[in-house]
């Protein structure tokens, strides 16, 4: 029993999160006025009711496991990338471009190469402050959040002066059908988008378990000094995080965009990149812990939204309750002491 | 009067039984040395007494009457007091406030220092321990730092004080210092427990010690009667060589060759200075100094994680002084670091992934790290260098400092290195794993190897090294092939040894 407990002991804790943070948000939603039944009822069935909203839940899974991800990726070099947001801008702005401009390629050339052009775009956003970080010690905090304005703006302000398709709203054009990603079921936003994250979990989780490269990153981010004894280059390391973290929060951007929007459209996201830092908090900055989180806090989103329009009870609730999560996360010794007793 | 009597306590942590039913009398005004190996339950049963942890089973009396501390208020109350190896003192504050803080004296609802400060200058005269009431900490001396601690500890009225390694951060003559005042603390009547793993300090000042081995009481006897031979077979269970058997060695031509290394600090402050050394093959050269005189940036310099300011390294015959370190390991260099927590491994990580810091190239293809190869590697190192484990997928913040001590040494004697450079090698590990390290080191000085060996220990650098040469303050202060104890003592402590002394002390080796 105990051994069990040991080897899951992050995933208990969690899962125990969870459920005091349900547990809270119920009180709150009593004091509200409103019947704690009804909103989590509603809150369930929107999530996963029916086929479509579970589709719906995918939709909003999928990049919240990109930003997750990339935060998770930061993290492990000891960094911490608050610019998923502005990384994914870049990503889904950089895929759109490059497909309108590129039709003329068939399908199986033009979806991985827009794909990689979206997250080299999310790359060189996250170089920027990795490399400031290095050179000057400048700290990434600071100016990945400053990055993330510059790149919200500058690709709202390019859109607006170069790519704006005839009409009045600030969005491009479609992108070619070749460059779409197919629908797993008709008529639903829950595409091979979902096959991609999947497939980038398991790359990044056997790259920071089996790869060198993965081994020194994680050194780095461990013990920055036994690092440095050890013959690794730590600014190098930093740099090279930040790039791949960078680059998994531009596929985020580079997916919405061909295979939910079909374009680029300005403030498209509903806060990915900053959800994202929830999720990797949550995931314990694990690869399949950023799934199980990514899921949660899609089925919050999606199903907070249901409650908000059957219910009437305000979708700031759902907010709410995420930030119940992430605050009993990140008091284990609380849920310790629960679970000891 | 039995003022402390355990009885029967354990402790256990999960699997683990860090004390197993430890029965110990502590007599009043004695001064009780509890004596054992890294990991032997010295510190876990001191915790206990001093309400840190709560024992399974077994009763504590205090004054012989039973009693139950489940927290350090309440053993502060009760008049214990406990002198930790860390110091647990604020650097911004000064040494009164230090010395005040939770038991402040007030006027009109606000701290009276003036009232403190003569409390503190009372206590102070009262037992001889000198220190400055309104200098910040981060200002004075690491000894000055200790008698703040032992000011604080009976400003709130302690009769019963708690050293643990008081020793390990002293210099020479500050340990004679401390020894002053333990046993002026004796003289008025306070009852002292001392917690070492080293013998000699253990002969020197303790009425009796208690042996502890793998959370048992081995035996406790009258410090009079017995040896420090007896103490550490005690200790470890086995005969212990005290003194290592060193072989003659065939020099030969020059690995290591520092040329005038200087090295400035931020404020433009001196940090080393002009500083030669040679190291040849076959050969270990000691470099003695207190701690913080400049060793720990002679062996960043050296080992290429600190730019020098002037000078060159050369290796084999080529400047690496401005080369990287992990190229200067793929030429060669061993470095077995001063912090080994801090440089030397990563906590969190496994055995194995331990194993490989620092020759991580090694054992990767095509970019992937080859598991198997690594484990085996791992586990011939292991059994090579008796790192204790229970699998190699423990991580490394579960083993005693010996065997994390024990696991740096294998993993970088086991790369064939050209030269090695042993930073305190065996600081904070014991007598047991201290043997087999200084056997491991003359082992690799027998194979040819360059050793620099940078040690405060003085008997270490007197049985292992070849030719001493002194640090303090940065710069090498003497050079020769044979010291005595005092007269590298003194040296380290940047006194010149007299003209007179010197003579008594020549005369002394001589008859050696």
């Amino acid at each position: 029993m105990i051994k069990i407990f040991k080897k899951h002991e992050n995933f208990i804790y969690s899962l125990t999160a969870i459920v005091l943070a349900f547990l809270v948000g119920s009180v709150l939603i009593h004091l509200s006025g409103f019947s704690v039944i009804k909103a989590y009822s509603a809150l369930f069935d929107g999530a996963f009711g029916n086929v479509f909203n579970l589709t719906q839940t995918f939709m909003n899974t999928i990049p919240l496991i990109f930003t997750g991800l990339a935060v998770a990726i930061g993290f492990k070099s000891g960094l911490f990338n608050i610019g998923g947001e502005g990384q994914m801008y870049l990503g889904a702005f950089a895929t759109a471009i490059a497909a309108i401009y590129l039709n003329f390629l068939p399908g199986y050339i033009l979806i991985p190469l827009v794909l990689i052009i979206g997250g080299l775009a999310g790359s060189i956003w996250s170089f920027l402050p990795g490399y400031l970080k290095a050179k000057t010690g400048a700290h990434e905090v600071v100016t990945t959040i400053m990055m993330n304005y510059i790149g919200i703006l500058i690709t709202s302000y390019l859109l607006l002066k170069y790519f704006k398709e005839n009409s009045p709203i600030p969005q491009t054009v479609l992108i070619p059908e070749s460059a779409r990603l197919p629908e797993l079921i008709e008529y639903s936003r829950l595409t091979w988008a979902i096959f991609i994250a999947i497939f980038v979990i398991i790359i990044i989780d056997i790259f920071f378990k089996r790869t060198k490269l993965g081994y020194k990153i994680q050194t780095v981010g461990e013990n920055r000094s036994a690092a440095e004894y050890a013959g690794i280059n730590s600014n190098k390391m930093m740099v090279l995080s930040m790039m791949i973290s960078g680059f998994v929060a531009g596929l985020a951007g580079a997916t919405i965009v061909m295979g939910v929007l079909h374009r680029f459209i300005t403030n498209f996201s509903p806060g990915y990149g900053f959800t994202g830092i929830a999720v990797a908090v949550l995931g314990k900055n694990k690869p399949w812990g950023v799934l199980f989180a990514a899921f949660l806090f899609g089925a919050l989103q999606t199903g907070g939204i249901t409650m908000q329009l059957f219910a009437k009870i305000p979708m700031d609730l759902m907010v709410v309750i995420q930030g119940l999560v992430i605050l009993f996360v990140a008091a284990p010794i609380l849920i310790k002491k629960l679970l000891r007793k | 009067m039995n003022i402390i009597e355990f009885r029967s306590i354990t402790k256990k942590f999960g699997d683990f039984i860090a004390n197993d039913k430890i029965d110990l009398i502590i007599k009043k005004g004695e001064i009780h040395c509890l004596l054992g190996e890294n990991g032997a339950g010295k510190t876990t049963l001191m915790n206990n007494l001093f309400g840190l942890y709560n024992p399974e089973e077994g009763e504590i009396f205090l004054r012989e009457k039973p009693c139950k501390i489940d927290n350090p208020h309440k053993a502060i109350e009760l008049g214990l007091g406990m002198i930790h190896q860390h110091f647990m003192l604020i650097d911004r504050l000064t040494t009164t406030e230090n010395i005040i803080a939770g038991e402040e004296p007030l006027k009109n609802g606000l701290v009276d220092m003036k009232k403190a400060r003569e409390q503190v200058k009372q206590i102070s005269d009262n037992y001889h321990l000198a220190v400055k009431t309104d200098e910040k900490i981060e200002n004075i001396s690491v000894g000055e730092q200790q008698r703040v601690e032992i000011l604080k500890v009976l400003y709130r009225k302690a009769e019963i004080l708690i050293f643990d390694e008081p020793t390990a951060v002293l210099t020479p003559q500050e340990v004679n210092d401390l020894f002053t005042t333990l046993k002026e603390l004796k003289a008025r009547g306070k009852t002292i427990i001392f917690i070492t793993h080293k013998l000699e300090e253990t002969m020197n000042i303790s009425d009796r010690v208690t042996v502890l081995r793998k959370g048992k009481v081995i035996g406790t006897v009258n410090t009079c009667d017995t040896s420090p031979k007896e103490l550490a077979r005690m200790m470890v269970g086995r005969e212990v060589l005290l003194n290592v058997n060193k072989e003659k060695c065939n020099i030969g031509d020059n690995v290591l060759e520092v040329k005038d290394l200087s090295l400035t600090g931020k404020h433009n402050n001196l940090l080393l200075k002009n500083i030669n050394i040679s190291i040849r093959k076959g050969e270990i050269v000691g470099i003695a100094g207190v701690s913080g005189n400049g060793q720990l940036e002679l062996e960043e310099c050296i080992a290429g994680l600190r730019k020098v300011t002037s000078g060159t390294i050369i290796m084999n015959g080529e400047d690496i002084t401005h080369i990287p370190t992990g190229i200067r390991r793929k030429r060669g260099l061993s470095h077995i670091p001063s912090d080994r927590l801090k440089r030397g491994l990563v906590s969190s990580y496994d055995l194995a992934k331990n194993i490989i810091l620092g020759n991580q190239d090694s054992f990767t293809k095509n970019g992937f790290l080859q598991k198997k190869d690594i484990n085996e590697y791992c586990k011939k190192v292991m059994e090579k260098f008796d790192v204790r484990c229970q699998s190699l997928n423990d991580t490394v913040d579960n083993l005693s400092g010996g065997n994390q001590q024990k696991l740096v040494i294998g993993r970088e004697l086991s790369t064939d290195p050209k030269f090695i450079l042993a930073a305190q090698p065996t600081r904070g590990v014991d007598v047991g794993a201290i043997e087999f390290i200084h056997n491991n080191l003359l082992e690799m000085r027998k194979k040819n190897k360059a050793i620099l060996l940078i040690s405060a220990e003085l008997e270490e650098l007197l049985s292992l090294a070849d030719r001493i040469l002194v640090i303090y303050e940065g710069e090498i202060v003497s050079k020769k092939n044979k010291y005595t104890k005092e007269e590298l003592g003194l040296l380290m402590a940047g006194k010149k040894v007299p003209k007179g002394k010197m003579k008594e002390l020549e005369e002394r080796l001589r008859n050696d």
